[in-house]
């Protein structure tokens, strides 16, 4: 543990021999830099995307799974006739909480969306909706369908499950994609930081020739490497994440007008996450620039 | 100290070196001697543990080099210094950072070790070029530069490999001159040189043993040295 924390303490203070050894390298320096500024910056959108996917499925997977609805399609001289029987069949359910039917400026805010604010819902032949909130138990939906049948002929009822399902579905996929895209964007980091490192100790070549010459182990030598690459990935991802999470806070706010992408960001403590995005990238630009270095010292004399 | 055991070293298909056997005793002097591509560097960096033979056995230090890992050659080259006659400096560190550049990579304390710096910067005669780059100091200072690095760690052995080769005679001298006052020290020294008037000057002045490359074999020079 104590070697941990002297690489550590070793990493972030430095040793400023070491640093000082290995000329400045101008152009893997920028390409490192900009490199993990640019995938931070993706990565921030990425964890947005898998955070509001995962609240959108919770959202459709608990809520409206909790909820059902009944239509009464019925001759006009029916509807209350029917509703109000439908309402005494729903009551003696069991597992059943509460129902209760629509009203008319309910509807109307319903299908406001695809008629406009003035739709006269009163003049026209829609069906009377009635709102079921489960109990936790759930109740007998065959058993229902059936009681409904003979007591109230107009009714049809939906537990919401044929259209719930795909869209958890859809919400879950989006979700493994964000996911997908945060591992995608660390490996490019790697691959990225690889190359640079790669380019970096090639160009130090009698650099580090001259340092093996006069004693240095192949540990002090990658040391400078890595404290340098580590440090470019660290910096760069966090102007990279500070900038993303900008660019997030200022996306439109989420409304129930505005469908799932509005509601792209993060919410409460959520905001804390992007923080490990440049402790991520520094511990890959670590690695990557170690498993370099040391494989580049081990092919020298 | 160092030995090589009936050492070969093949490059490219080719035997470069073949049966060698050296050893080299604590406080002796040698040259090592022979012409352009017959092996001297080779057999320098054999001596160094930069190359491994391809047959016999080198030890350093009592250890085989084949035994060694990377960290114990590392270890044993702070024991012995290397004078390469293209110096291999680092350009963009000041010279004395150079000089000072194997005790930064042994994790010396430099404050401790400043006035060793200071003093031996003096001995070799560049006090007043400390702080320039070494791109701005002539061949006879980068040679001396170069001493300096190789002995800033009181090494038991000094290689050096054509260290007199872009110097005039005058500089040539006074780098002999040092190199023998390391000798009286007590430092083991071997010097790759094809220059025969610098032998024959430096044998004057200190006991040596001059060995010369001849058909990728290792010969005690003969009496015209």
């Amino acid at each position: 543990m104590k070697l941990n924390i002297d690489r550590l303490r070793g990493l972030l203070v430095g040793d400023e021999g070491s640093g000082r050894v290995v000329p400045p390298t101008g152009f893997t320096a920028w390409l490192t830099l900009f490199a993990a500024g640019a995938m931070a910056f993706l990565a921030v959108f990425a964890l947005a995307l898998s955070l509001a996917t995962s609240r959108l499925a919770d959202r459709w997977g608990d809520a409206l799974a909790r909820s059902s609805t009944l239509r009464i399609s019925a001759p006009e001289g029916q509807i209350s006739a029917q509703t109000e029987a439908a309402l005494k069949v729903l009551q003696t359910t069991p597992g059943i909480a509460t129902a209760r039917a629509l009203t008319s400026g309910e509807q109307r805010a319903l299908l406001e969306p695809w008629f406009g604010p003035d739709l006269p819902v009163e003049s026209l032949p829609i069906p009377q909706l009635i709102e079921i909130i489960e109990e936790d138990s759930g109740y007998d939906g065959a058993g229902l369908r059936l009681r409904l049948a003979a007591e109230v002929p107009g009714a049809v009822l939906d537990d919401h499950t044929r259209w719930r399902a795909p869209l958890v579905r859809a919400a879950s996929r989006l979700r493994l994609l964000g996911w997908v895209s945060l591992i995608l964007i660390g490996g490019t980091v790697a691959a990225m930081i690889t190359l640079a490192a790669n380019a970096a100790l090639a160009a130090n070549a009698q650099v580090i020739g001259v340092l093996r010459l006069v004693g240095a182990r192949d540990r002090y030598i990658a040391q400078a490497f890595v404290r340098r690459f580590t440090l470019r990935g660290l910096s760069g991802a966090a102007v990279g994440t500070v900038l993303g999470c900008f660019a997030v806070a200022f996306l439109p706010r989420s409304d129930a007008a505005g469908g799932f992408l509005t509601g792209l960001g993060f919410h409460g403590w959520h905001w804390l996450l992007p923080a490990t995005i440049p402790l991520l990238s520094g511990a890959v630009a670590y690695i990557a620039t170690r498993t370099a270095a040391q494989r580049t010292l081990r092919d020298m004399p | 100290m160092i030995e090589l055991e009936n050492v070969a070293y093949s490059y490219g298909g080719g035997e470069l070196l073949s049966d060698i056997s050296l050893r080299l005793q604590p406080g002796s002097f040698h040259f090592l001697t022979g012409p352009s591509g017959a092996g001297k560097t080779t057999l320098l960096k054999l001596l160094y543990g930069a190359l491994l033979p391809t047959a016999g056995h080198v030890t350093l230090f009592d250890r085989d080099v084949r035994e060694l890992s990377r960290d114990d050659i590392a270890l044993a080259r702070r024991r012995i210094g290397v004078v390469h006659q293209d110096c291999q400096f680092l350009n963009h560190l000041s010279v004395s950072e150079n000089i000072a550049l194997p005790l930064l990579v042994s994790d010396r304390d430099m404050l401790v070790e400043d006035a060793n710096l200071r003093e031996l910067t003096g001995w070799v005669g560049l006090s007043q070029r400390a702080n320039a780059l070494p791109p701005q100091l002539s061949g006879g200072e980068r040679q001396r530069a170069a001493l300096a690095r190789a002995i800033i760690m009181s090494p038991d052995v000094i290689l050096a490999d054509e260290p007199t080769g872009n110097v005039d005679w005058e500089m040539s001298q006074r780098l002999m001159r040092l190199l023998i006052e390391l000798n009286r020290m007590g430092k083991t020294i071997m010097i790759a040189t094809h220059d025969l008037a610098l032998i024959r000057a430096a044998k004057s002045q200190v006991q040596a043993r001059v060995l010369r490359i001849s058909n990728r074999r290792l010969q005690l020079a003969g009496a015209d040295l």
